[in-house]
């Protein structure tokens, strides 16, 4: 019998502790119903307190961006909050500046609803929709890009800007127990209001990324939430120079697409596209033969290390070289130029220097961290 | 049997004469990684004080009505363990809702204390000297004013030893060594002037 005595009472310590600790859960965390006030009681939500702002505003149907789903790594999904909710957190300094401090902006994801609180948001939040969708086709385009096209059940339509983004849910999956969340550009146009496809590359060790190149399949039902984002064409009649690397094909697709079937092709677009070498490259036949169809529009891929077996007689050395000698002498400088630039904050930051010594100032952009 | 020391002498012995940190070295590896910043160093000193005197007091009603009345001294450390984790969940989750401020200064230290060999090594102190209930809960609070005031000592010293010209070998953690030896020393000339066991 002695031999029980043992576990028997350190289970029954350890149980007692944990229904302890339940029970100061239970009691401590209950915040009861707590009311969210929108935009000055544009909108007035009761809900349970306790959870961060972010995903009690999710699960109300108000879906504020974040790339990251709620980990406080992005910084995306700023609220400004009009009511005392404490300090800023540690988690949440790095991403703010002064003005923002000072305008009392929040990270979503890191403040708690504990008490009723007023925050203000954008009109156009209240668009952002959650999508049911089937996965009707996976393609690989490169040796790490894969083309996801989904068909929307529900709601089937969607209606967005050409160059904004959606937030793909990826379900739990192997040793990865929670679902995540993390943004990708759409890369079809917005007339084909049925569909949403992305355009994703393998991240070594991503969680999203590893499941959509080796787990997701033809007929998957997922979700995703959107549209987000300010990175869209602007109505101008500016010459557009658009600069993508690797995924960041993306929303500049949607984008010129998008151009030419509104039968916006009175304006000069450069499209200057990075690879490191020919297996980089993709969708080269789609801008060749939209070349053909709309004079002003220029495809203008460049390789970095172009390998032997590519055969490669188009430009060579780095996008910033390459877009340098373009500016520099083949882009006519009769008109105002806008810059539009698509990839790594690497590349981006490199171009937006290249930009600004040619005096260029209107540059939209998204990162791609 | 429970040793004839004054619950209040315990309590000073255990700051200055028999400094938990100093004199028995426990709880170096957040010593030496926190002291680099003298307000983070508050904080700790006043999460561990905290929890050091709770859970000592927690432990030793474990140790007298459940570990020695079954025969189960061999599973003491375990025992101490997981009390001091529950401890520091439940004072985490107190803390957050009673002093949101409160929880700013201490909220990240309060995971970082569950592991702290400091707050074992009280728990087992107290044991191995047989104290009494009030005795043990003097004594760890006293042990952890003292820990709290080591790691500012530190704290101060070495913002000072950051403008010294350090030799290059001896930079970060060789100086900070040397530093806790020299202020060992000079601890060291208080003890043994007040019993503790």
């Amino acid at each position: 019998m002695s031999v029980f005595i043992a576990p028997l009472i350190v289970a029954g310590l350890t149980t007692a502790l944990a229904i302890v600790i339940t029970i100061v859960d239970a009691i401590v965390n209950n915040y009861g119903e707590v009311q969210i006030d929108i935009n000055n009681g544009k909108r007035v939500l009761k809900v349970r307190g306790g959870a961060p702002l972010l995903t009690t505003l999710s699960s109300e149907g108000i879906f504020v961006p974040s790339a990251c789903g709620g980990r406080g790594s992005c910084g995306a999904c700023k609220v400004k909050v009009l009511s005392d909710v404490g300090p800023y957190l540690p988690t949440e300094i790095p991403y703010m500046s002064k003005e923002e401090i000072a305008k009392n902006i929040r990270l979503s994801c890191q403040i708690k609803v504990k008490k009723p609180i007023k925050i203000e948001l954008p009109e156009e939040l209240f668009n952002i929709r959650k999508f049911k969708g089937i996965v009707e086709s996976l393609k690989d385009v490169t040796y790490d890009i894969k083309e996801v096209r989904i068909r929307l059940v529900e709601p089937a339509e969607i209606s967005f800007k050409a160059g904004q983004y959606a937030q793909l849910v990826i379900p739990p999956y192997d040793n990865i127990r929670e679902s995540t969340q993390r943004a990708y550009s759409i890369s079809s146009p917005p007339s084909d209001k049925n569909h949403v496809e992305f355009l994703i590359r393998l991240v070594p060790g991503g969680i999203a990324t590893t499941y959509v190149h080796k787990y997701m399949k033809e007929g998957d039902v997922l979700e995703l939430v959107g549209p987000f984002g300010d990175f869209y064409m602007r109505d101008t009649n500016a010459d557009m120079i658009m600069v993508a690397g690797g995924s960041g094909m993306a929303p500049i697709k949607s984008i010129l697409l998008d151009m030419y079937e509104r039968g916006i092709t009175h304006r000069r677009v450069w499209y200057f596209f990075g690879a490191r070498s020919g297996r980089d490259l993709y969708y080269l036949e789609l801008f060749r033969e939209l070349e053909k169809h709309w004079p002003n529009f220029k495809f203008i891929p460049a390789l970095s290390e172009p390998r032997p077996e590519d055969n490669w007689d188009g430009e060579v050395g780095l996008i910033t070289t390459v877009l340098e000698r373009y500016l520099e002498s083949i882009i006519p400088k009769d008109n105002s130029k806008e810059g539009y630039l698509c990839g790594s904050p690497g590349m981006i930051n490199a171009c937006i220097q290249v930009f600004e010594r040619f005096g260029i100032k209107e540059v939209y952009y998204d990162k791609f961290a | 049997m429970i040793p004839d020391i004054n619950p209040f002498l315990l309590f000073f012995a255990s700051i200055f004469t028999s400094n938990i940190l100093l004199t028995n070295f426990l709880g170096m590896c957040s010593f030496i990684s926190i002291s680099r910043d003298l307000s983070s160093s508050n904080g700790l000193g006043m999460a561990v004080t905290m929890v050091m005197t709770i859970t000592t007091a927690v432990n030793w009603i474990v140790e007298k009505y459940i570990l020695k009345p079954f025969g189960l001294d061999y599973l003491r450390y375990i025992v101490y363990i997981i009390v001091i984790a529950a401890v520091v969940q439940m004072l985490e989750m107190i803390i957050d809702r009673i002093s949101p401020n409160l929880y700013m200064v201490l909220g990240i230290f309060l995971p970082l204390i569950t592991v702290n060999c400091a707050i074992l090594g009280v728990a087992l102190f107290m044991q191995l000297r047989n104290y009494g209930f009030v005795q043990s809960v003097f004594f760890a609070f006293g042990s952890g004013l003292g820990w709290w005031l080591a790691i500012v000592l530190l704290a101060a010293i070495r913002k000072r030893v950051d403008n010294a010209p350090v030799p290059a070998p001896l930079k970060g953690i060789g100086i900070t060594l040397i530093t806790i030896g020299i202020m060992a020393m000079a601890f060291m000339g208080f003890a043994g002037m007040i019993k503790v066991q």
